[in-house]
């Protein structure tokens, strides 16, 4: 598609749409979001920048093939559930390091479920990806 | 059948490797045989060993073993005659491009076989005998650019596939009788076994799988075509293992299952048939390999046949026999790889005068022969021996078992001279090329197999105290005592014996005769068993073509129709049975915002079902999408509504992609499926209304929602519970949809790519 009101906008909407993906990922576990919802975003933003560029560019602006995006997602979620199994705990239970407050006030933790989370967007975003530009290819 | 010849340049290569291997090869099961020599003397004792761990505590499953009299024995045949198969298959294969392969095979299958008799678990069991089913498929395609090995191997996969899913039923049932899967404790409930009015089904499944392994009749058709394999594994799974798995699990059940009418009549009856009907196939080979498995197949029945009794002297001779066969089978198998080897051909009719060129193979295959003929002062003499005793202790019918018994050792002297004595002392004839004696290699082993056959023979003490006694106290399930001696007297079954070499040595001199007098025979019959398996692969084939052009016939219409015809028809079965109606249901106040919710969903619904161009339908589905998400978002799930909208937009660009390769659908002419697609969609959503409306009527007494309201801070760390329960408490359950979304989109990649190549051709 040839409009030049589209690859403007595009130019700047891309950037947007992908700073708020991540976002809508990492306030996942309190609020609305999550790396489902976070996968799919991007992916938008990809589908938006293909429509205005077309799918050669989009490929390029990825940079890398959707499918090995897929798989790394999917390996990254494999391996954070693997984490547990250090601690003795079943594969895939959550493991939180706590780093300021306690249970009771919050505070700022981290944990491997923000890393599944994250190989759950990857999945999501490269199996959305990699089906989106071989229809267009097709 | 060798192509190792024709791959001189690959062979120089992979040689080094290769060689390696086949010199390390032997050591494994060596290793293990002296282990469990060591452990003989308290075997002989009358110790048992069991040890295992835990596998799925829930289910009472336990990785065990157990090692007593009859595991012991049959451990010890395993590992001890796999040394000797592994020496002869190094250089019956030597330079095999496929060496390593062939190796991972036979290491597999040797360690489901050891597995599977040293098993104290009836899973554990299992597992291990499935694990011989997959190798030995896999043994017997190795030479998998032959059709017949392929097909071979498959009809073996098949029938001893289908035992196995017949025992693992067997095994559940006889676990849920006995209350426990441990071996010891099945053994232990052999009363309540017989008692439960299980015991029926119990007894065939299992003895399907037997059967199956052990190739019995009707199941018998699969060892013959087995022999595609390389003689050493032939001589492996057909001597030794393999098909013995069916005759040990058999001698670990008789002490649960026999002692009752069904297993004497069932178990006689079969063998003395398999039995029966294999010596007369074995008569008409003039392959020797074919002639061996036959007879494998008579010895298979003979155990089966005498298993059948509870008599003490029937069970010695089958333990008796199960021994001498494993070392003369093995031999002489091993004899005619070498013939196959060294002359190119193992056709009995193209063989003759290798006597005078191979002295050792021909004192190897003679020792190997007169102990499978059962002379004395062989091995095979006091099992033939032992044997009649047994026949005539046999209570059910002993006439029967006794003449069976006569006749197909009579055939089995027969083709002992057919192996040992037409290839190497009949004339010579003449298109034969000149042979060799064999590399040490490969006479080695069955030099040594047979020897054993005579040492044994003459010092029956060595085996008869540390391996038969302890495996018949286990099967009989009372310490009992038993002497193998050569001389017993001028009795019966030495009177038997004399009458067998007379029939033996009568038959062979007519052999020509009653070969001709059996092909006529054979010509006329209907149909052969293996005849019979292609008719019936043909039919499933047939049927399973058949239901795919109806029900997958490649049109989305009729996909659809399948699928919503039978969810509807579950659906329906579903509400009827449970009784869930009438609904009394509070329809709910809804305000402006949801009726309008409602208003653009079902208008979008009705738009998408009557709109005549696509595009239009698909706008009209984004519509009925975007007020599904805010029926959710009106509800309170926000992060659903978020998800439905972004797969919305994501559906429209994928369809938008899509839209323009789709066939164009003609709307001016008159259809009829429309009226019907469109009653199908009705009743399906109508049905589903109706089973959610139930679904709600059925007060909710889980508390695992619940549980995630009250878990998601303090254990989850997140206020978001959707989120919470995705990544956190059912994690393992996300990890496999995201695999699902890889595969799928991997799947429709691979499909666009094929239609791509496709239409470039």
């Amino acid at each position: 598609m040839n409009s030049l009101i589209l690859q403007t906008a595009t130019r700047v909407l891309v950037a947007l749409i992908l700073v708020f993906s991540i976002y809508m990922l990492l306030r996942g576990h309190n609020y609305p979001g999550g790396g489902f919802i976070a996968g799919l975003i991007a992916a938008s933003a990809f589908a938006l920048f293909a429509i205005a560029w077309g799918m050669e560019s989009a490929q390029s602006a990825l940079r890398i093939p959707p499918g090995n995006l897929a798989a790394s997602g999917v390996l990254i979620a494999a391996l954070s559930g693997m984490l547990a199994l250090f601690s003795g705990d079943a594969p895939f239970s959550g493991q939180w390091l706590r780093l300021t407050g306690d249970k009771t006030t919050g505070g700022i933790s981290i944990s491997n479920v923000l890393i599944f989370d994250i190989g759950v967007y990857l999945a999501v975003l490269g199996a959305v990806l990699t089906l989106i530009f071989a229809l267009e290819e097709a | 059948m060798d192509k190792a010849g024709d791959m001189d340049g690959r062979e120089r290569n992979e040689a080094a490797p290769g060689r390696l291997l086949s010199l390390l090869s032997p050591v494994p099961p060596a290793l293990f045989a002296i282990v469990l020599l060591i452990l003989m003397p308290d075997i002989s004792d009358g110790r048992e060993f069991s040890f295992g761990v835990t596998w799925v505590a829930a289910l009472g499953i336990s990785l065990r073993f157990y090692i007593d009299g009859l595991s012991f024995l049959f451990a010890l045949l395993i590992s001890g005659i796999g040394v000797f198969v592994a020496i002869y298959a190094a250089a019956y294969l030597r330079g095999h491009p496929d060496l390593r392969r062939f190796y991972f095979y036979l290491y597999l299958f040797m360690v489901g076989m050891l597995g599977l008799v040293l098993a104290g678990d009836l899973i554990t069991l299992f597992v291990f005998w499935e694990v011989t089913t997959i190798s030995s498929y896999l043994l017997i395609g190795f030479n998998n650019t032959s059709a017949v090995a392929r097909r071979s191997a498959l009809q073996a996969l098949l029938v001893t596939t289908l035992g196995g899913l017949c025992l693992l039923v067997g095994l559940l049932l006889l676990g849920s009788v006995a209350d426990s899967f441990e071996l010891r404790q099945v053994l232990a409930s052999s009363e309540a076994v017989h008692k439960s009015p299980l015991y029926l089904p119990i007894l065939i499944l299992i003895l399907i799988g037997a059967f199956c392994k052990s190739a019995q009749l009707p199941f018998h058709f699969w060892l013959p075509n087995a022999m595609a394999a390389p003689t050493p594994v032939s001589a492996y799974l057909h001597s030794a293992t393999m098909v013995k798995a069916g005759i040990y699990l058999l001698a670990r059940m008789h002490p649960i299952l026999a002692h009752t009418e069904w297993w004497e009549w069932i178990l006689t009856c079969t063998g003395a048939a398999t039995a029966a009907v294999a010596a007369v196939a074995a008569l008409r080979q003039t392959d020797l390999k074919l002639a061996l498995a036959y007879t494998t197949l008579i010895a298979l029945g003979t155990i089966t046949m005498f298993l059948g009794s509870d008599a003490s002297a029937a069970v010695a001779a089958a333990i008796t026999f199960l021994l001498v066969h494993s070392f003369y089978k093995a031999a002489l198998f091993m004899v005619v790889g070498i013939i196959d080897k060294q002359a190119g051909t193992r056709n009995l009719n193209k063989l003759g005068g290798l006597g005078r060129c191979m002295p050792i193979t021909v004192i190897a295959a003679s020792a190997a022969a007169l102990s499978m003929a059962g002379f004395p002062p062989f091995l095979g003499f006091i099992g033939k021996e032992l044997k009649y005793e047994g026949a005539l202790a046999v209570a059910s019918e002993p006439a029967l078992v006794a003449t069976v018994a006569v006749f197909v050792n009579a055939v089995t002297v027969t083709v002992a001279g057919m192996v040992a004595l037409k290839p190497f002392w009949r004339k010579k004839p003449q298109q034969l090329p000149k042979v060799k004696e064999a590399p040490v290699g490969l006479w080695i082993s069955p030099l040594i197999l047979s020897g054993l056959g005579l040492t044994f023979g003459l010092a029956p003490d060595l085996v008869g105290g540390g391996l038969v006694e302890p495996a018949l106290s286990a099967v009989l399930g009372i310490p009992e005592t038993i002497k193998l001696q050569l001389w017993h007297g001028i009795n019966i079954p030495l009177l038997m014996s004399i009458l067998t070499f007379i029939l033996g040595v009568t038959m062979y001199l007519g052999l020509r005769r009653l070969r001709a007098w059996l092909a006529w025979d054979f010509k006329h019959a209907p149909t052969s068993a293996d005849q019979m398996w292609d008719k019936s692969l043909e039919l499933l084939k047939a049927f399973a073509s058949a239901q795919t052009r109806i029900l997958q016939n490649g049109v989305m219409r009729r996909y659809l129709s399948v699928i919503f015809t039978t969810i509807s028809l579950a659906l329906a079965f579903a509400l009827i049975h449970s009784g869930q109606y009438p609904l009394d249901y509070n329809w709910p106040q809804l305000n402006l915002k949801e009726w309008a919710a409602l208003l653009l969903t079902v208008g979008g619904a009705f738009m998408a079902g009557s709109a005549r161009k696509p595009l239009i339908a698909i706008c009209a589905l984004g519509a009925l999408g975007v007020g599904i998400a805010l029926i959710y978002l009106f509800l309170g799930a926000p992060d659903v509504a978020i998800t439905q909208l972004l797969v919305e937009t994501l559906y429209l660009v994928l369809v938008a992609a899509i839209l323009p390769r789709l066939p164009v659908f003609n709307p001016g002419r008159k259809v009829l499926f429309r009226p019907r697609d469109a009653t199908l969609g009705a009743v399906l959503g109508l049905l589903i209304t109706l089973s959610l409306l139930a679904v709600l009527q059925t007060p909710l007494v889980s508390p695992t929602s619940e549980f995630f309201v009250e878990a998601a801070v303090p254990e989850g760390h997140g206020r978001n519970i959707v989120n919470v329960i995705l990544v956190d408490f059912r994690a393992l359950d996300t990890f496999g949809e995201i695999i699902v979304v890889f595969t799928a989109a991997i799947a429709a990649v691979t499909l666009l790519g094929h239609q791509l190549r496709r239409g470039k051709q």
